[in-house]
């Protein structure tokens, strides 16, 4: 990942005069965090390798305010949505895709109450599309016929009951696909959401993601899939805690994908 | 004096039946104690969950035998209410098997109760072996003691003898049916008992009461009967005190389950407006409030009368099946959160606070206490990581979840009470649009780094 890649944002857009096919908005994690940008970035090769004409806001975008909200704090929440909404009726966006379940939902089912309606899709959603429209290859390459185990984000699966996305682009890459006992609709948190992030468990016997990551590895997998950087941090954490991190890869779904293309 | 069962008859139902209005209206008039909601939406949505998810069961088979066990009970106590009908009827005119003029019809309907209440009976003794003997974790959980332990097998004991005397009392029928068509019964009581029925199950228990003098069948039959047609009127009004009740609010709780996705919390509207005065310009941040303007609404919820209508309904409906709380991520991994204990506690305050507006001619009285702290603890709150499992598990669209987040809702907004890293992340999201300390203005310098 030596080579610098093309990132126009909006405002350069506007400039031009143009608009783009879709708004991608990046995300906290995907901005910020050193594990979550690297999903950030396959997913733009991505974009660029289907010739989506995508944008991004750059530093006009904020937090969306989903951590806030769960925590209680719904005036902070209001606030980032807001203003979020402010910039994103400014530049008259209709499609925004993001890699973050978390920012997908939020955007998705609370902005519109506040004034802001798009249509929002999680990055595995606008993969398979861009799939089907026969504009992305997935196929096998170094991931086929490797263990793979995909972990469910809550805010994906049971939030917006989207469960099979991710689960077809891992089957296109031709991988052996298994499921850990708590799956899909009944798939166990990794412990990141309602802000527990930015927090301390409360005491107990042990830690969320270490139950979740002891369920993954128990299906013996090469690869833990997941498709939230908050999982990803989850799970590699939990990887580590059981000291398997040199037999066991905690990816992104659009990392997997543009692994196999070597891009 | 040959009235005087039916006039025995026709006083128990009135009290039974009166006794249990009385009660599920102190239950509506609770619920109400809580906020309105608006549920004039979707209304083709809301039936088809009532038809699906209530009374076709469908979230309770993801669990297959708990589920299909379920089932079974389930049917047999709706199917086996036809013949209440027909008890209600003999008991109140003195006849006898009433609806025996359907003729076949009546013989398949009887068998058919007759092999439900055996099912039932059996089912009902599994579960009894699952919560007393297999003890299956979920019935054994830190809420579960006391109260909530012994009304899940009172339930339960109930259930098996009311089949058994309905099992008893047709076995005696039968037997009283053959005595007189065989001519060993010729007394005027006796020849009550025509030829009815078909009897598929308590045909193996008549052989028991062969030989028996008249007149002691004739009591053995009456006394099943009747404490059969009691013991259904006493159940009836068990349900009030217990989490029993349901059997009843199943239905209506699901038609004001959530419709929205999962992951879509409700935006409060009285934040929504504060936001956009700060928000507009030429708003006048010094502004005295309008004459006759309404207080500031209570942001979240502390005690029931916070929640809303649809919560408490929620809390009355939960029957501690504790599907919830052993898929909730933070009851698993050994945290005190329990979805299930958050039912529990609004609804024990709920009561409490209810009895409280009766005792106080419809005003309620400060007792010093409320539902946060004194029921649910902060530590439950903040160990939900809103992942929706606990909402996804009811089988009858409860959702624990909202009220742990009315109840955030409360701590941050009204106390300034949040966790102290919660306080730091948002700290940071007021200041730099992220939950971490780092700079609005590079955002974008992923793109530049190697």
């Amino acid at each position: 990942m030596s080579e610098t890649i093309t990132v126009p944002t909006m405002a350069e857009y506007m400039a031009q005069g143009k608009k783009p096919e879709v708004l991608f908005w990046v995300g906290c994690a995907g901005s910020f965090d050193d594990r979550a940008k690297k999903i950030t970035k396959a997913f733009v090769k991505l974009l660029h390798n289907a010739k989506v004409d995508f944008a991004v806001l750059g530093t006009e975008e904020g937090c969306t305010g989903d951590p806030a909200k769960r925590a209680g704090n719904e005036f902070l929440f209001q606030m980032q949505a807001m203003m979020n909404i402010e910039v994103l009726n400014g530049y008259e966006i209709k499609k925004v895709v993001t890699a973050c379940p978390h920012c997908f939902n939020t955007i998705k089912n609370e902005y519109p109450g506040l004034g802001g309606n798009y249509e929002v899709m999680h990055h595995t959603q606008f993969l398979k599309s861009l799939m089907n429209e026969g504009r992305l290859k997935v196929e096998g390459g170094k991931f086929k016929g490797k263990r793979i185990t995909f972990h469910d984000p809550c805010y994906l699966g049971r939030a917006n009951n989207e469960y099979e996305a991710p689960r077809e682009l891992l089957q296109k890459l031709e991988v052996e696909l298994t499921e850990m006992k708590r799956c899909k609709s009944r798939g166990l948190c990794c412990g990141a959401g309602g802000a527990q992030m930015f927090k301390e468990p409360e005491p107990g016997k042990k830690d969320v993601n270490i139950e979740r990551t002891d369920e993954a590895l128990d299906t013996k997998p090469d690869v833990i899939a997941a498709g939230c950087p908050f999982c990803n941090t989850m799970l590699t954490d939990g990887v580590k805690n059981f000291n398997k991190e040199d037999d066991v890869a905690v990816m992104d779904v659009a990392e997997m994908i543009a692994s196999a293309q070597d891009l | 004096m040959q009235y005087i069962p039916n006039i025995l008859f026709f006083l128990a139902l009135v009290a039974g039946i009166g006794y249990f209005t009385m009660n599920m209206r102190k239950v509506i008039g609770r619920i109400k104690l809580g906020q309105e909601v608006d549920a004039s939406d979707h209304t083709k949505q809301r039936w088809s969950n009532v038809f699906r998810i209530a009374l076709g069961q469908s979230k309770m088979v993801v669990r297959p035998i708990a589920g299909l066990l379920h089932i079974v009970v389930y049917v047999g106590f709706i199917i086996i209410n036809i013949e209440v009908l027909e008890i209600i009827i003999d008991g109140l005119f003195g006849t006898h098997r009433v609806l025996s003029v359907l003729g076949p019809v009546y013989d398949f309907l009887i068998a058919s109760f007759e092999i439900l209440a055996l099912l039932v009976l059996l089912g009902v003794i599994f579960f009894w072996t699952r919560r007393n003997i297999q003890k299956i974790k979920r019935f054994w959980a830190r809420e579960m003691t006391s109260w909530p332990k012994n009304d899940a097998n009172y339930i339960l004991y109930f259930e098996m003898v009311l089949m058994v005397l309905f099992l008893t009392m047709n076995a005696a029928d039968l037997a009283l049916q053959n005595g007189v068509a065989s001519g060993a019964y010729t007394s005027e009581t006796a020849s009550h008992y025509i030829q009815a029925g078909a009897y598929p199950i308590s045909q193996f228990i008549a052989p028991l009461f062969e030989g028996m003098a008249e007149g002691t069948l004739i009591i053995i039959e009456r006394s099943a009967w009747w404490l059969h047609i009691l013991g259904i009127l006493v159940f009836l009004n068990y349900l009030y005190f217990s989490k029993h009740l349901h059997i009843i609010l199943a239905f209506p709780n699901v038609y004001y389950g959530k419709i929205k996705p999962k992951g879509q919390f409700k935006n409060l509207d009285s934040v929504t407006s504060e936001v956009k005065l700060m928000m507009n310009p030429s708003a006048d941040p010094y502004a005295a409030p309008a004459e006759g303007a309404e207080a500031p609404a209570k942001f979240g919820a502390s005690d029931v009368m916070d929640l809303s209508r649809t919560q408490l309904l929620n809390a009355y409906t939960c029957t501690e099946c504790g599907r919830c709380t052993s898929e909730c991520p933070a009851n698993i991994t050994g945290k005190k959160l329990s979805p299930r204990k958050i039912m529990m506690d609004t609804r024990d305050r709920l009561v409490e606070v209810g009895k409280n507006v009766e005792a106080n001619g419809g005003e309620f009285k400060d007792d010093g206490k409320q539902l946060l702290d004194d029921y649910i603890l902060r530590e439950e709150l903040w160990a939900c990581t809103t992942c929706n499992a606990c909402v996804e598990a009811c089988p009858v669209s409860i959702d624990p979840m909202s009220i742990i987040m009315d109840m955030r809702q409360y701590l941050v907004m009204e106390q300034s009470a949040a966790p102290n890293e919660l306080n730091v992340t948002m700290t940071n999201i007021e200041n730099n649009s992220a939950p971490w300390p780092f700079n609005q203005m590079d955002r974008l310098n992923w793109k530049d780094e190697v």
